[in-house]
């Protein structure tokens, strides 16, 4: 299925496919527990009306910090992949904050985000389809424009 | 005793527990895919992955969206899966929200944008960008969490329900 000359990350190993299903699968059930698949109880949170939302993000990351810490610590590697375990650590710089600002609009005009739309979908609550029409369209527009900004900034070669 | 008790009520009117919970499965979900693979699975850069299997945009065909774009279908399958069979054994499967369509559509289309140009989302930066303790996850989760306080505080003066 990858695409020519593209290496797909899960050639690598039987296993990896299959561990990765069991890690969206409990990730979707936490985001059902936790109630973050309804959009209602997120607006609520950031209405400050029900602060839950604090131990959901809370309690994640400081689990997924203490196991990626360890491991990155232990030198070792994944036994799926051979990739060296570290830490998730993007490059700063001003779209870092525009795009959060962006996504910040977005989630305080809807209560949805990725993960939760479709854990959303998941519990049978199809008008998120809307939403997630949205960030699919939302995600081509960004990559059209920048591609177009990116052409605009460096001349196309003579020929 | 009886203070803290009211505080909690009126923080959390429908308890903590199973905030906590659901946080805590959220996070094993996400342990379980990195200690095998080494991989720090987010939720949005599938929106772009995927669209690689039908754009020739030379954005979208970047190796590192070619490469993860299967196995983050599988990913987000196994969201969808995850949260079904959980509804389905409580049996609060089949609700919807009432949060209007024209929102989530618009919102959606800002959450695409917005989380492609900030290199990640509530799971990216929200869940692995803070446990890496990394500075940049911490400066886009402060601001998409002070802006979408205030846009959903402003929508609620406005008299838009829910």
């Amino acid at each position: 299925m990858s695409g020519a000359g593209v290496v797909a990350e899960h050639e690598s190993h039987p296993l990896f496919l299959p561990l990765v299903f069991l890690g969206g699968a409990v990730f979707g059930v936490g985001l059902a527990v936790s109630r973050m698949a309804r959009p209602e109880i997120v607006l609520e949170f950031l209405q400050l009306r029900d602060l839950g939302l604090v131990f959901v993000m809370g309690g994640a990351s400081v689990l997924v910090g203490l196991v990626f810490w360890g491991l990155t610590l232990s030198g070792r590697s994944a036994p799926l992949t051979g990739k060296r375990f570290g830490r998730r650590l993007k490059s700063m710089d001003r779209d870092v904050i525009v795009g959060g600002g962006v996504f910040g609009v977005g989630w305080g005009l809807s209560g949805i985000c990725p993960g939760a739309a479709y854990a959303s979908l998941g519990i049978g609550n199809v008008v998120i389809l809307y939403g997630v029409a949205g960030m699919f369209l939302g995600a081509y527009l960004q990559g059209y424009l920048r591609e177009r900004g990116a052409d605009a900034a460096t001349p196309s070669p003579a020929d | 005793m009886y203070e803290v008790t009211l505080l909690v009520d009126a923080l959390f009117p429908r308890g903590w527990e199973h905030y906590l919970l659901g946080g805590l499965l959220i996070g094993l979900g996400t342990v379980i895919v990195y200690v095998g693979t080494g991989i720090h699975a987010g939720a949005s850069t599938f929106l772009e992955s995927t669209l690689s299997y039908g754009s020739k945009l030379r954005r979208f065909q970047q190796p590192r969206f070619v490469a993860s774009r299967d196995w983050r279908v599988v990913f987000t399958l196994g969201i969808v899966s995850g949260a079904a069979g959980y509804s389905l054994a409580t049996g609060e499967f089949g609700w919807t929200t009432a949060v209007q369509p024209w929102r989530l559509f618009l919102g959606g289309i800002l959450i695409g944008v917005g989380t492609r140009l900030g290199k990640g989302c509530t799971s990216g930066h929200g869940v692995c960008g803070i446990g890496s303790g990394s500075r940049t996850s911490v400066l886009n989760v402060a601001t998409f969490m002070l802006v979408a306080v205030g846009v959903a505080q402003l929508v609620m003066a406005m008299g838009v329900q829910p």
